[in-house]
């Protein structure tokens, strides 16, 4: 196998990190659908705090997503 | 047959040279003074940014929509995070928490509506936030004016922040290093974050568009060819639904930079209350 191959492959490996950032996303946004379902009115009150837990939780996969553009197009290469 | 051109994606972050100026270097650093895409976009960002304030700040009673839309991003720093998040105390931390929100939603915005494309031999847009310099300077001003304001407001207690309490001396020593390496990871997150979105949805917008123009190429050879034109629609559908949801995603991304700030802000400004 050659080097630009191993390379292509390992960059599309590296994506695989997104799996966590994808379950983590659907267990924040679900809990809070189940939340505020069961209690519409403290809803609006929690919309901060939603959107910090997922810009937390998205680091992750975007973690994934810059290693996986180092390995395509940063030194090394 | 005009043949497709290659699908470069990366192609659009790339930094161009428009007027040449002086460089010189100073302490084994280079410095570069040209003005390039990514300085003519930050200079148009600020003039639309200073435009928009000059037109829109005035203090009148009923607002006209000028003054609302102002107001009303004003009130998204001020009435939906720093009051609730900090309190009163965090009233004189508004001003910057304001400028760095406005900035970075005018730079993100500029990326997804001010896309000309090519014209005249240049490419005329730039995502200026889709450089992780841009987005790196951005969070370490932010980080370490927070940090250093620490020290200004409580002194060397503040390094209590990395001792937790309710372990007893050996157990907080022992986490001190964790902890501290989880504080000053807080910088590189909070720019790779915003530099990650902005790269992420532009490569992606980039994509399905060069996917539009090499399968409509191929349409147009003909015979069995032509079906290419339903993928060709559907990827132009796609960047219809792309562009909207980028419109969110830089809307999205400046206030949860601005929320980070404010949430590392109540730590040094509430320190020794409450946690």
């Amino acid at each position: 196998m050659d080097a630009h191959a191993a390379k292509l492959i390992g960059a599309g490996l590296a994506t695989s990190g997104m799996i966590g950032a994808g379950v983590g996303l659907g267990v924040l946004f679900g809990n809070y659908l189940q939340a505020a379902i069961r209690n519409p009115s403290a809803a609006a009150s929690q919309q901060t705090m939603l959107f910090l837990g997922m810009a937390l939780t998205e680091t992750m996969g975007l973690f994934a997503f810059v290693v996986s553009l180092i390995i395509l197009f940063g030194a090394g290469a | 047959m005009a043949k497709a051109p290659p699908i470069e994606p990366m192609e659009q972050f790339l930094i161009h040279k428009w007027i040449p100026g002086p460089s010189f270097d100073l302490g084994g650093v280079h410095f570069d003074m040209s003005i390039t895409n990514s300085v003519a976009s930050m200079i148009a960002g600020a003039i639309i940014l200073m435009a928009f304030f000059a037109l829109t700040a005035r203090g009148q009673i009923v607002p006209n929509r000028g003054q609302a839309l102002a107001e009303s991003l004003y009130n998204i720093v001020d009435r939906v995070l720093v009051t609730p998040i900090i309190g009163p105390h965090g009233r004189p931390y508004i001003p910057y928490l304001f400028t760095l929100f406005s900035v970075i939603l005018v730079l993100n915005l500029m990326g997804v509506l001010l896309s000309f494309g090519h014209l005249f031999g240049q490419t005329w847009s730039f995502t200026v936030t889709s450089q992780l310099a841009i987005t790196a300077t951005l969070a370490v001003l932010t980080f370490f004016s927070i940090f250093f304001l620490g020290f200004i407001k409580h002194g060397p207690k503040f390094l209590g922040l990395f001792f937790p309490s309710g372990m007893g001396v050996i157990g907080a020593t022992l986490m001190a290093p964790i902890e501290m390496i989880s504080y000053f990871v807080r910088p590189i997150t909070l720019a790779m974050r915003l530099f990650g979105n902005m790269l992420g949805g532009h490569v992606v917008m980039n994509l399905f568009g060069s996917f539009v123009v090499a399968l409509g190429l191929m349409a147009l050879t003909g015979g069995i060819a032509s079906l290419a034109i339903v993928p060709s629609a559907l990827s132009f559908g796609m960047i219809v639904a792309l562009s909207g949801l980028e419109l969110v995603v830089a809307v999205l991304q400046a206030f949860v930079f601005v929320a980070l700030a404010t949430v590392y802000l109540n730590e040094v400004v509430n320190f020794g209350h409450g946690h």
